[in-house]
């Protein structure tokens, strides 16, 4: 089963860091991708550039909206994924422990749709 | 609810004799119940499909109505159920194109039915597998919300109808029918393995699994509103789900004889048998002090001190057994005044390190208050960090109010009781309040008079 494990944190948080430990966190994350790679559950993953960034767009009435920002003010913002092939949640769940992000925001974990081929 | 056959799950059961027509149905539904979580686990294991198992289970139970009266009961009931099942959810998915994919995964056990295997030979005993455990570990999966994983154990182990959950939970009907229909879809679309966790998984999700027995006990144990017999029958439920989980863990070799399950039933059976003493011939709430002991059931505390006793021995304390332990002291002790609350005081201080709640700590500053003295006690209150859950606690403000009247204030005690009535929604509890606060109201008289 795919799973994407989309990893919320506080870039505040994560922009404080010492330098020392900005390298230790990034190394963290090598070894996680690292690791996934060698069991062969990787499908794919990216970073993402931060919230500051990003842009909302809306439709409405025919017209498109452009905001500033994330469509929702939250105290944790998406950060980056992974897309994973995993056994079952319990595997999943495994993994998403083991994402440095984890350990101060949080990983939510959600099953990929999976539309069955036309007969 | 059906009667049930007494059953402890060690695969033995003995079924009621079927003296009258009349009374067949009941001997079959009751089959039907007692096996329900063998037989589904069974199912689900082959068909990899919960909502399809509970539905195939559902029409073997018609199928049975009707044979069984002319056929007699199958000599295994359950190997009769799983292999009728196995043939509708065959048929079923023949059936059902739209499910073609899924008929693959039969196409197995599809063929073994072609060849006959499934008419001609009745299944030995031992021929279903017991899945049982795979199936309380789905159904407690931490991914699923709390609320649901009680429904879904109640509904897949117990099995009990949606409606009697419902009733017993004081849930309007489609709502716990929402509640298991999204369980269920959950497991299946998310992935929610059918599995006995891998070893170094197995504590962390029993973990899981205990409370989810203890809080179907509590739903029966705690008086709230409700058909009183539904709730005895959570309990009885709650026994026998532990008994069983107990005795699958004992079958798997990576744990065998589980220290901390053994005290979960231990404090079951402990707080079963208090059950009769704590309501009075009038259905008011009676407590532990004021209770009659010698209608405390000293089977349940012989076993469940027995069972302490094992679980003590392996030397691995938790929770379940200090909450056993406390009980135990109670139940040991001849009158209320003989109780050894010092000891209670310790184990309390010993259950609050290990699982810090505002709960606990009350119960601990109540104890206080019995092995030192009120005052003590109300110190010990004063101590708590006041936060909005406890604050709010009925009982914290009730426990304050009986200290306070212990140490003689009897105005304060009154205020307190007040306070206590206002958040109690509870009406056994209300009335029992009430009554303290009109000894209270008559105290304080007499004092000022």
């Amino acid at each position: 089963m795919q799973y994407l494990l989309l990893i919320y944190t506080q870039e505040a948080i994560e922009a404080a860091l010492s330098p020392e430990a900005q390298a230790a966190y990034m190394q963290g994350y090598f070894a996680f991708t690292k690791e996934i790679e060698d069991r062969k559950l990787l499908v794919g993953g990216e970073a993402l550039q931060s919230v500051t960034t990003a842009t909302t767009v809306r439709v409405r009435a025919g017209k498109t909206v452009i905001t500033d920002g994330p469509f929702a003010e939250t105290k944790e913002q998406l950060g980056g994924f992974y897309q994973l092939d995993c056994a079952n949640l319990d595997q999943a769940i495994e993994m998403a422990a083991k994402i440095p992000g984890a350990e101060h925001g949080s990983i939510e974990i959600r099953p990929l749709q999976s539309y069955a081929p036309p007969a | 609810m059906y009667p049930r056959p007494a059953e402890y799950n060690t695969g033995v059961n003995v079924y009621p004799p079927p003296d009258a027509a009349a009374s067949l149905s009941a001997v079959i539904e009751a089959t039907f119940r007692a096996e329900h979580g063998r037989v589904l686990g069974a199912l689900i294991g082959a068909l990899r499909d919960f909502d399809l198992a509970e539905d195939v289970l559902q029409e073997t139970l018609i199928t049975a109505l009707e044979r069984w009266p002319q056929e007699g009961l199958p000599t295994n009931p359950a190997a009769w159920m799983v292999a009728v099942a196995r043939r509708k959810a065959i048929d079923r998915l023949r059936r059902d194109q739209a499910l073609a994919r899924k008929q693959a995964l039969l196409v197995g056990e599809f063929e073994r039915e072609r060849a006959g295997a499934m008419d001609n030979d009745p299944l030995e005993p031992e021929a279903i597998s017991d899945e049982r455990l795979k199936l309380i570990f789905t159904c407690c999966h931490p991914a699923l919300a709390a609320d649901a994983q009680i429904a879904l154990t109640l509904r897949a182990l117990g099995g009990l109808s949606t409606a009697e959950i419902a009733h017993a939970f004081l849930v309007p009907l489609p709502t716990m029918h929402q509640r298991l229909t999204r369980a269920k879809h959950k497991i299946r679309t998310a992935g929610i393995p059918f599995q006995v966790p891998a070893a170094p998984l197995l504590a962390e999700r029993l973990a899981v699994v205990r409370p989810v027995l203890y809080l179907i006990f509590n739903e029966g144990y705690a008086a709230s509103a409700g058909d009183a017999l539904v709730r005895q029958d959570l309990c009885a439920e709650a026994i026998r789900l532990a008994r069983v989980l107990l005795e699958l863990l004992r079958q798997t070799p990576a744990v065998g004889e589980d220290p901390e399950t053994l005290g979960l039933l231990a404090l079951l059976l402990l707080h079963d048998s208090r059950r009769a003493a704590r309501v009075d011939a009038q259905g008011e709430l009676v407590l532990l002090e004021a209770q009659d002991r010698a209608r405390w059931d000293a089977a349940e505390i012989a076993e469940g001190t027995a069972l302490l006793a094992r679980a003590l021995a392996q030397q691995q304390p938790g929770p379940f057994q200090l909450q056993a332990a406390i009980s135990a002291l109670h139940a040991e002790a001849a009158t209320a005044a003989e109780t050894d609350w010092a000891q209670i005081v310790a184990l309390y201080w010993e259950l609050e390190r290990r699982l810090p709640s505002p709960v606990v700590a009350l119960n601990r500053a109540v104890a206080v208050g019995m092995a030192q003295g009120p005052l003590a006690g109300l110190m010990a209150l004063d101590q708590l960090r006041l936060d909005d859950a406890l604050s709010d606690y009925h009982w914290y403000h009730a426990a304050r109010a009986d200290l306070l009247r212990r140490a003689g204030y009897a105005h304060e005690a009154h205020a307190a009781y007040e306070r206590a009535l206002a958040l109690c929604h509870n009406q056994a509890e209300r009335r029992f309040l009430t009554r303290r606060l009109a000894e209270v109201a008559t105290d304080g008289l007499r004092h000022s008079g």
